[in-house]
């Protein structure tokens, strides 16, 4: 047998296989999986790993977006010219349907990243989705730090923290009974700064807003909101033009920019790696809610 | 190679595991402005000192009970290197939890208290480390401040760790007095310990050895996912099988077996993909190492589908459809001969019966006893007979080929770790 002294294996390299094998695993022993694809970078990178474990044919997989009628507009474009190119499926659950039909109403903040979690369910049921991918990772927050790689999911969508299987070497047991759906992490052991090396090195397009630009926003509680139809000053907030960007994406409503002066993947990555501030606590108000807000909707069956 | 390390941490309740978790990051940098601001809020909430318990404790009943009920994974680095770490729990009750985490741990890090010494779920750890064959053992003497950094008292655990260790045959244990409250020898020395010489913990976990290199073993490839694109371009005829190499290197030209079959054939291809914003494509490549997920072409047209395992055609495993294996049972549900449950070993699950129960691990005196059942939390040998033949190798000489999961086929719960014992059959 011949050995390359060629070959080495970084750091990243082991992370796109450990989430390649992850997709393989999935589309060989569930029948109707789907891609959770919100057009935010971790759900980008998803795809683009999905695409590469199967190459040369396309994803095996439909992508479903719960949509919250709050997104950026550069955020809906990014999915929909993504979805056109490559040909894929996509399903997209609206909150904003739910709303206007009474099946949800309106918090009284305005906010609707909690109201995606019944739309969610009530999709995974409609079309029998049995296992859901998710680009959540266990560096974001503490209850995903919790998370198996392979989640069950009971008939109602919970998460049961208390009594997750076991998940021993690279073994993934994802059955389940009819009703359960498994949520699957392929990106569980990567770190935002991992997912921001790897778009570098990969070149992988991201929507305008995770770069820097001039925007209208206004600070509350230490985060900067953009001053859109969904989010708008109160008294004693005062609006300037900043030079921002996002560092995740989620509803305009509760989703903060970052103080930015960088144009490229590669600038993004300095900026991440000196930042003191996680990603979540500097940009999302819905985590602050409680001392487990993430715990809690991912018991009721958010990702 | 990857510098990457990935550690566990296990111990009895209230040992302190969270706390030094919580003092390992902390120390290193790796705990940001945003989790420090929200742990002294909820700490001064109670009334408290800032909890270190609480930067890793992150379900609600763990942070009312105090206690840690599920393994957390944190992400952490230094300049040398960076480190996955599966923050486990101590309870018995949660025993399959520890066993989740060290199952891929190059180092697991077992907590004693030094006020008490080692006790059962010392014992039942170091065998989980040493039934998993976890490179390295650190044994991490908590709470030395409380013994007047006695070094009478971590001299005399650290020797009863050892005969332990001795046992089980576990190899390396490095035995590290430390006070996570304080910060003891977590990342700097500690002057209250001048008696001690070895590495602080951080010292330590930045020089251990992590994984061992499985890539100058024999080729094992377990197939995953046949790709057929079916499409009317350049790939039209294309056939790859897809999967990671569990061990050892394939090159084209390489002669192979694909098992179970046992059919002869050679790689004709070996293929990366390549994707652009706008196409998905492959690109050739001569090799591939273990670990790396890859695509193979082979040279002729046979029967290969998920399940299949390519091996070196000069040091082929063969196939079996009995095994006698070691198993850490994790149901509350006692195993019974005669019991009928999933067996998943690589890429196949299949029927299995387990026709034999040799034996368990009496943990005081780490003897095998007789048993008719095993318990949740005993390790136990047993003999399984399988519906289908399994490409199995020892576990150890291979990890991958070599473990499996015993399943509940009606609620698919998981039921074992199983690992396949070798020749002589040891216990571990």
């Amino acid at each position: 047998m011949t050995i390359t002294a060629t070959n080495t294996v970084t750091e990243l390299d082991a992370l796109e296989s450990e989430s390649i094998f992850v997709f393989r695993e999935v589309a060989a022993e569930f029948e109707r999986p789907v891609i959770l694809f919100s057009g935010g970078k971790d759900s980008i990178v998803m795809l683009h790993l999905a695409r590469k474990a199967f190459a040369p044919a396309g994803v095996p997989f439909t992508l479903l977006h719960v949509d919250t009628g709050h997104n950026f507009p550069e955020v809906l474009a990014y999915r929909d010219s993504v979805v056109a190119e490559l040909g894929l499926r996509l399903e997209v659950a609206s909150v904003e349907d739910y709303i206007a039909d009474g099946r949800l109403r309106e918090r009284t903040d305005g906010t609707r990243n909690q109201l995606q979690t019944i739309p969610l369910l009530d999709a995974i049921n409609a079309h029998r989705f049995d296992a859901v991918f998710g680009g959540g990772r266990r560096d974001e927050e503490r209850a995903r730090a919790k998370e198996r790689i392979f989640s069950l999911r009971d008939e109602f969508g919970q998460w049961d923290p208390r009594n997750q299987r076991p998940e021993l070497w690279s073994l993934y047991n994802g059955r389940h009974r009819p009703g359960e759906h498994v949520r699957v992490f392929p990106l569980s052991n990567w770190t935002e700064l991992d997912v921001w090396h790897y778009i570098e090195r990969e070149q992988i397009p991201l929507p305008s807003i995770y770069y820097a630009h001039e925007r209208d926003v206004f600070e509350r509680d230490g985060m900067l909101l953009a001053v859109g139809p969904y989010s708008q000053p109160r008294e004693g907030e005062t609006v300037s033009s900043r030079q921002v960007r996002y560092r995740t994406v989620g509803d305009m409503s509760c989703t903060g920019a970052v103080a930015s002066t960088a144009t490229s993947a590669a600038e993004v990555v300095i900026e991440v790696a000196a930042s003191e501030i996680t990603e979540r606590g500097a940009t999302r108000a819905d985590d602050r809610a409680s001392e487990a807000a993430m715990e809690d909707r991912k018991r009721e069956g958010y990702f | 190679m990857s510098t990457l390390l990935r550690l566990a941490t296990a111990g009895s309740v209230d040992d302190g595991k969270s706390t030094l978790v919580g003092r390992l990051l902390h120390d290193c940098k790796a705990i940001l402005a945003d989790q420090i601001a929200h742990v002294k809020t909820v700490s001064e909430a109670r009334g408290g000192d800032f909890d270190f318990a609480l930067l890793t404790d992150g379900l609600r009943a763990e942070r009312e009970q105090g206690i840690t009920i599920d393994v957390a994974y944190r992400y952490f680095a230094t300049d040398k290197r960076s480190f996955i770490l599966a923050d486990c729990p101590g309870h018995v009750q949660y025993t399959r939890n520890t066993v989740t985490g060290a199952s891929t741990a190059d180092v697991v890090i077992i907590l004693v208290d030094a006020r008490h010494g080692v006790l059962e779920q010392t014992r039942r750890h170091l065998a989980v480390a040493g039934l998993l064959r976890v490179p390295h053992v650190v044994l991490a003497v908590n709470k030395i401040d409380l013994v007047d950094y006695d070094e009478a008292v971590f001299t005399k655990i650290a020797k009863d760790v050892s005969e332990v260790a001795d046992q089980l045959g576990i190899a390396d244990v490095q035995a590290i007095p430390v006070s996570a409250l304080v910060g003891d020898n977590v990342v700097d020395h500690s002057a209250a310990t001048s008696w001690y010489d070895g590495p602080t913990l951080l010292q330590y976990l930045e020089n251990a050895t992590g994984r061992t290199d499985t890539s100058n073993q024999p080729l094992r490839f377990p197939v995953q996912y046949v790709v057929r694109p079916q499409t009317d371009d350049e790939y039209r005829d294309y056939r790859g099988y897809t999967g990671t190499v569990a061990s050892g290197t394939v090159a084209v030209g390489d002669p192979v077996i694909v098992l179970p079959t046992g059919r002869r054939t050679t790689i004709a291809g070996i293929d990366r993909p390549v994707v652009t914003p706008t196409s998905t494509a492959v690109a050739e490549r001569p090799s591939a190492v273990a670990g790396e997920a890859v695509t193979i072409r082979l040279a002729d047209d046979i029967d290969v589908a998920r399940g299949s395992v390519i091996v070196a055609a000069e040091a082929s495993p063969g196939t079996r459809r009995e095994l006698a294996a070691t198993v850490s049972w994790l149901s509350d549900r006692p195993l019974t001969v005669g019991a009928r449950v999933l067996i998943k070993h690589t890429t196949t699950t299949a029927q299995a019966i387990v026709t034999k129960i040799t034996g368990a691990l009496d943990l005081d005196t780490l003897g095998v006893i007789d048993a008719t059942e095993l318990h949740l939390n005993d390790i136990g040998k047993v003999q399984l007979k399988i519906a289908a033949p399994l490409a199995a190798d020892p576990y150890s000489s291979n990890a991958i080929t070599g473990s499996f999961l015993l399943i509940d086929a009606h609620d698919g719960w998981t039921l074992a770790a199983g690992m396949i014992d070798d020749e002589e059959g040891e216990l571990l």
